[in-house]
């Protein structure tokens, strides 16, 4: 069988959609500094495979309502104290709600792994609709919030000035990475999908100061990883997280290479 | 009396505490509280909650490796963790504004690995199921001989934290006045980073890698919302997380006669009991206002 051909095709088509996603919203992960809540976010949505497979419904959206809740979670555990406090509880609680859940479905081991560190053979037909409007709905609402977003990351009170509520485009970004986060996990695996976010994005960020351009390269940077990473795991068997992982700390370090000695 | 006997043995299912992996769960469990008790408040006050959860994750990956290299799983674990805090403590003083995003590399770069070690693990037939042991747990199966040297790994990072509890503080509270008054601050943040390595390891190793950072950080938090003296707030932090702990180990137990031959993670419950904690307790204290 050719790496192109036959059940392959799904996976670059859902490859490449991912990589676009991930590129255009991890971007703003790292400007806005939210790494743990983009680390966060599609482990909380995990245990939302488990429910559905339990309740018998489309699993994507079973991912899709549970990272929702956590942005709900998240921003309301935030009323009371540290972020970082609030994010970690609520890492620790849908862990353990993920847990109680899969030891009731009494899913396979093969199976969990591969939610947690991705299954690119694992793409259905149905699957990719699915992961195609989502693609469009992410970045096209990044799209029309680039603007406010940047500024509200720049200096939230020249976005107040604007008329854009700081807490209001907090709640828009947490959403539409919720959203990304539930159509790329599938595919690179609950704990590889910030690392997909953050290194290409991270090096995009030391590469240039110019956001459109910064866009550009991150989404150029992902797809290479995503690209690589299936066809090194196509000849090695080795997991795709595997490479996901190690490509995005590699294009970190290349980043933080240039700005220290080339910039 | 004979109520309260019927009460008693509701609660306590038959032969709970005559069972021996329930005892050996609940002194690593209850020690494992107190260790993360008495590292979690300062690394609440200093914002490293990411840094904790990191670390417990990468040292996984430790623990993977070392069933693959057919290495003691406690040199996996600890040699990892470890060599994950200098790499973040390093990086923080690269450029402190980027400590998020390179906490979050090294955690990648962790996981990473994890992926690898463990299909290589599966494929290699060493160890079936390692996945499953080494990311959530069972604290029901834990081997007699690791309670010693857990135990120990847990004493020192305890320890490391009591011998420097004033820098501590006074570097956690302002940086620049600890400085000022001559306080070596990175040594200290250093040598606080490693304790709160050997913690997590430590408590990865013993109650999972879910379990490990809820905690260190679920009753540091709560207990630090409650009273404002960080030694106060240790003393709560650890009877918080003993609870917990026992009373999850307890609940677990007990759910093998609810749901017939078939009984609830242990994780689950320990998790939920002090996520609950926090609930109320802030609940409580903004009622209170």
């Amino acid at each position: 069988m050719s790496m192109f051909t036959g059940i392959m095709t799904n996976t670059w088509i859902a490859g490449t959609l991912v990589a676009i996603v991930a590129g255009v919203v991890g971007l703003f992960v790292v400007i806005r500094r939210a790494a743990f809540a983009a680390h966060v976010l599609p482990l909380s949505a995990f245990p939302g495979a488990a429910a559905a497979s339990l309740l018998g419904v489309n699993s994507l959206a079973g991912l899709v309502t549970f990272s929702g809740l956590g942005v709900l979670g998240i921003t309301r555990l935030e009323r009371w104290g540290r972020r970082e406090v609030a994010t970690a509880l609520w890492l620790a609680a849908s862990l353990g709600l993920g847990t109680l859940l899969l030891s009731m479905t009494g899913q396979y081991s093969q199976e969990v792994y591969s939610l947690l560190f991705g299954e690119v053979l694992g793409v259905s037909r149905g699957a990719m609709i699915s992961i195609a409007v989502l693609s469009i709905v992410a970045v096209a609402t990044v799209g029309v919030l680039f603007r406010p977003l940047l500024l509200d990351t720049v200096s939230p009170e020249l976005c107040q000035a604007a008329g854009a509520s700081s807490r209001r485009m907090e709640l828009a970004f947490l959403g539409v990475l919720a959203l990304s986060t539930a159509m790329v996990l599938p595919v690179v695996g609950a704990l590889m999908v910030f690392s997909l976010m953050v290194g290409p994005a991270s090096c995009a960020r030391a590469l240039t100061d110019e956001p459109h351009m910064a866009v550009l390269l991150s989404i150029a940077l992902s797809l290479v990883t995503v690209w690589s990473a299936i066809a090194l795991s196509y000849f090695s068997n080795w997991p795709v997280g595997f490479f996901v992982g190690a490509l995005g700390a590699l294009s970190y370090a290349a980043g933080r290479a240039y700005r220290r000695f080339v910039h | 009396m004979i109520g309260m006997h019927a009460l008693l043995h509701v609660i306590f299912a038959s032969g709970f505490l005559a069972n021996r992996p329930v005892r050996a769960a609940l002194a690593v469990g209850g020690g494992t509280a107190v260790v993360s008790a008495v590292v979690g408040v300062f690394t609440v006050m200093r914002g490293q909650s990411f840094a904790a959860h990191a670390l417990g994750d990468v040292s996984s990956a430790g623990g993977s490796a070392s069933y693959l290299l057919g290495v003691r799983p406690m040199v996996g674990f600890i040699g990892m963790g470890v060599l994950a805090a200098a790499g973040m403590e390093w990086a923080d003083m690269q450029d402190a504004r980027e400590r998020d995003l390179a906490t979050g590399v090294i955690l990648g770069a962790g996981l990473a690995l994890t992926a690898l070690f463990l299909y290589l693990d599966t494929t290699s037939g060493s160890a079936s199921g390692a996945a499953i042991a080494i990311l959530f747990g069972s604290m029901f199966t834990l081997p007699a001989t690791i309670v010693l040297p857990a135990l120990a790994a847990g004493a020192v990072a305890v320890v490391t934290v009591g011998a420097l509890y004033r820098p501590l503080l006074l570097s956690s509270l302002s940086a620049e006045l600890a400085a000022a008054q001559g306080t070596r601050v990175r040594l200290v943040g250093l040598a606080h980073a490693l304790a709160l390595a050997l913690a997590v390891s430590l408590s990865a190793m013993s109650v999972g890698a879910i379990l490990s950072p809820a905690l260190l950080i679920g009753p540091a938090a709560t207990a630090l919302r409650l009273v404002n003296r960080p030694g106060l707030a240790m003393a709560l932090a650890a009877l918080l997380g003993i609870a917990a702990v026992w009373g999850g180990i307890l609940l677990a137990y007990d759910s093998y006669y609810w749901t017939p031959g078939h009984g609830w993670p242990v994780s689950f419950f320990i998790v939920s009991l002090i996520f609950l904690g926090y609930v109320v307790a802030n609940v409580a204290r903004s009622s209170r206002k």
